[in-house]
């Protein structure tokens, strides 16, 4: 297991340097003066130079590079170019908003989308199986902005029953929960979409097995052999998808926060962009390709935990 | 093969809505110009902020332009945007693919690894990159969305050329003396053709998402043009007062995207009629 562990971590760092090479790159091949676009037309010589040697733009390409990467190993992303804190620390600050609608999607896709799924599978092609693709199918076509904003307007507008802004006090728990309750529905959604198809999908075949076969031949009854035989096996696959579906949920999280006004990395995002914040855009990028290439690895090895056969193969 | 597949896509109802659906959306896109009631940058400030009527059947927006006639417009661009970088990826992703898999040692190894990457990215936070350093416009978008979408061009393209090169056909072409480029071209492409199709047509919608998610994040065409995106922002900001601003787009979006995953969907079944995907 250690060196399963140490091999599949070490598969992460090339991925890891390719992933930031490529944002740097992203970020350097901008038409134009990247110091002439934040500080417009009207600056004088002397502001742009200064901007430029701020940003470590009147060094040659490699040397920035190596700047570049330095600076993330050591952990600084930068200063930000509006407020000039670190971008690090104003990433972290809002960090637990996002985690927190992020796991309680995750938590409502799990509880929901599990026995949905599980359910289609048994009753494959009849009409709970097709209600649920058709509703795993709209559920992952659907842009989260879009279903944010519908249900925005049912139950925060029409039905007043939850707040339209979601801007939580931090000491109060109910408050807290009413605010998350929309965006995590939303995200929630999607997410649930996503495991229904993926458990769905699983649990067929699993079910097609020759141990399931023989577990009904022995005269295991019906939900026995589904609840403890068949869902053990079909849920490896569902284990992994959840985690390599993070990416995704970080994009659909980042609309939803804009929508519900929610702080978020994704409100972040939007006024770096709004402001033009090129340092705080560049440390979020990196921030979010680490995260994913590490979720992928942790999920690579969860699954290896969950099924040793993997270990073993690679 | 051709003949069975587009026989089993027709006798699929699933599919069948899809490609009605999306039909329906293609033509009111392409007959905009002469069938929406009004221009789509006609104001009437007079008539600013009213609800669905005979006159105005989905209302006016803050500028007393009609909705429906933006709507219909809007179409034009979503699909113009989302069928340009869908070909773009297409064209270059499958390429790359096809000499990944047919060049094969460390050239697929280098390639394999980039795609990697490329797929680590969410689509919406790569576009979304892409467009802020290079600036929104109709041909950076179109090249930010074709970028996001190039890895599963490649990936579904690189697979069946690493089977097709070593079969009989292939050998024989190489022991006739074809070039590697007629071997690739005539006797390669043709044989992978569907599946990239298949994967076309399931992005379509991935990239008609993102084009309308960066509209409403503030990266797409500039107002006035009408966009999905543009017109769900612009409407958002009178959510209380005028829902049906951002409810009109919202459904638009909604229709179009399902019709095409439902049409992808059933394109990948009638690919795969053995229903193995399940």
């Amino acid at each position: 297991m250690g060196e399963f562990l140490v091999r599949r971590l070490l598969l992460a760092i090339p991925t890891l340097l390719l992933s930031m090479t490529l944002i740097f790159v992203l970020a350097r091949i901008a038409p134009g003066d990247p110091a002439l676009v934040i500080l417009g037309d009207q600056a004088t010589k002397e502001s742009l130079d200064l901007l430029r040697a701020k940003l470590g733009l009147d060094q040659p390409l490699l040397v920035q590079y190596r700047d570049f990467l330095g600076g993330i190993l050591t952990g600084d992303l930068g200063r930000s170019l509006v407020t000039g804190k670190s971008v690090w620390s104003e990433l972290l600050a809002v960090l637990p908003y996002t985690i927190e609608l992020t796991l309680a999607a995750l938590f409502l896709g799990v509880l929901f989308g599990v026995p949905l799924g599980v359910y289609a599978a048994v009753h494959r092609n009849l009409w709970p199986d097709m209600a649920a693709r058709l509703f795993s199918l709209a559920g992952l076509s659907f842009p989260a902005f879009v279903t944010a904003i519908l249900l925005l307007l049912v139950f925060a507008i029409q039905l007043p029953w939850l707040p339209v802004i979601s801007a939580p006090r931090v000491d109060d728990p109910i408050d807290r929960l009413r605010n998350l309750a929309l965006p995590a529905f939303n995200l929630g959604l999607i997410m649930t979409a996503y495991v229904t198809r993926v458990a769905r999908s699983s649990m067929l075949n699993v079910l097609g097995e020759d141990y399931i076969r023989t577990a009904r031949a022995k005269g295991i009854g019906g939900s026995a052999v589904l609840w403890r035989h068949a869902l053990r096996n079909a849920m490896i696959p569902v284990a992994t998808v959840v985690g390599l579906y993070l990416g995704t949920m970080i994009g659909n999280s980042v609309l939803t926060e804009i929508v519900f006004n929610r702080p978020g990395l994704g409100k972040l995002l939007l006024g770096a962009l709004g402001q033009r914040d090129y340092t705080m855009l560049q440390g979020l990028m990196v921030f979010f390709a680490g995260v994913i290439v590490l979720a992928n690895a942790a999920t690579d090895i969860a699954y290896g935990v969950i099924d040793p056969r993997v270990r073993y193969k690679s | 093969m051709t003949a069975g597949l587009i026989r089993r896509f027709w006798v699929n109802p699933t599919s069948l809505t899809g490609a009605l659906v999306v039909a329906a959306v293609v033509l009111a896109a392409i007959l905009a110009p002469w069938i929406s009631p009004f221009d789509p940058l006609e104001q009437d400030i007079a008539a600013r902020l009213t609800g669905p009527s005979p006159a105005h059947f989905l209302g006016t927006d803050t500028f007393g332009r009609d909705v429906l006639s933006r709507l219909m417009h809007a179409a034009r661009i979503s699909l113009v945007i989302g069928v340009a970088s869908i070909a773009i990826a297409m064209a270059m992703g499958s390429a790359i693919g096809i000499a990944a898999g047919y060049i094969g040692g460390k050239f697929d190894a280098c390639v394999t690894g980039l795609l990697d990457v490329l797929l680590s990215f969410p689509t919406l936070l790569l576009g979304l990159m892409v467009v802020a350093m290079m600036g929104p416009s109709m041909d950076n978008l179109i090249l930010a969305i074709a970028l996001t979408e190039l890895a599963p061009f490649a990936r579904v393209a690189r697979a069946p050329t690493i089977a097709l090169k070593d079969r009989e056909f292939v050998e024989a072409g190489r022991a006739l003396g074809f070039s590697d480029m007629r071997l690739v071209v005539v006797h390669i492409v043709p044989n992978l053709l569907s599946e990239v199709v298949v994967v076309a047509s399931l992005w379509l919608a991935t990239a008609i998402r993102t084009e309308s998610s960066l509209s409403f994040i503030g990266l797409g065409i500039k107002p006035p043009t009408p966009t999905w995106g543009g017109m769900i922002r612009e409407g958002f900001e009178n959510i209380m007062d005028a829902p049906w601003l951002a409810v009109a787009p919202s459904v638009a979006i909604l229709v179009t995207v399902l019709g095409l995953s439902l049409m992808g969907d059933g394109l990948r079944d009638a690919l795969d009629p053995k229903g193995q995907r399940d």
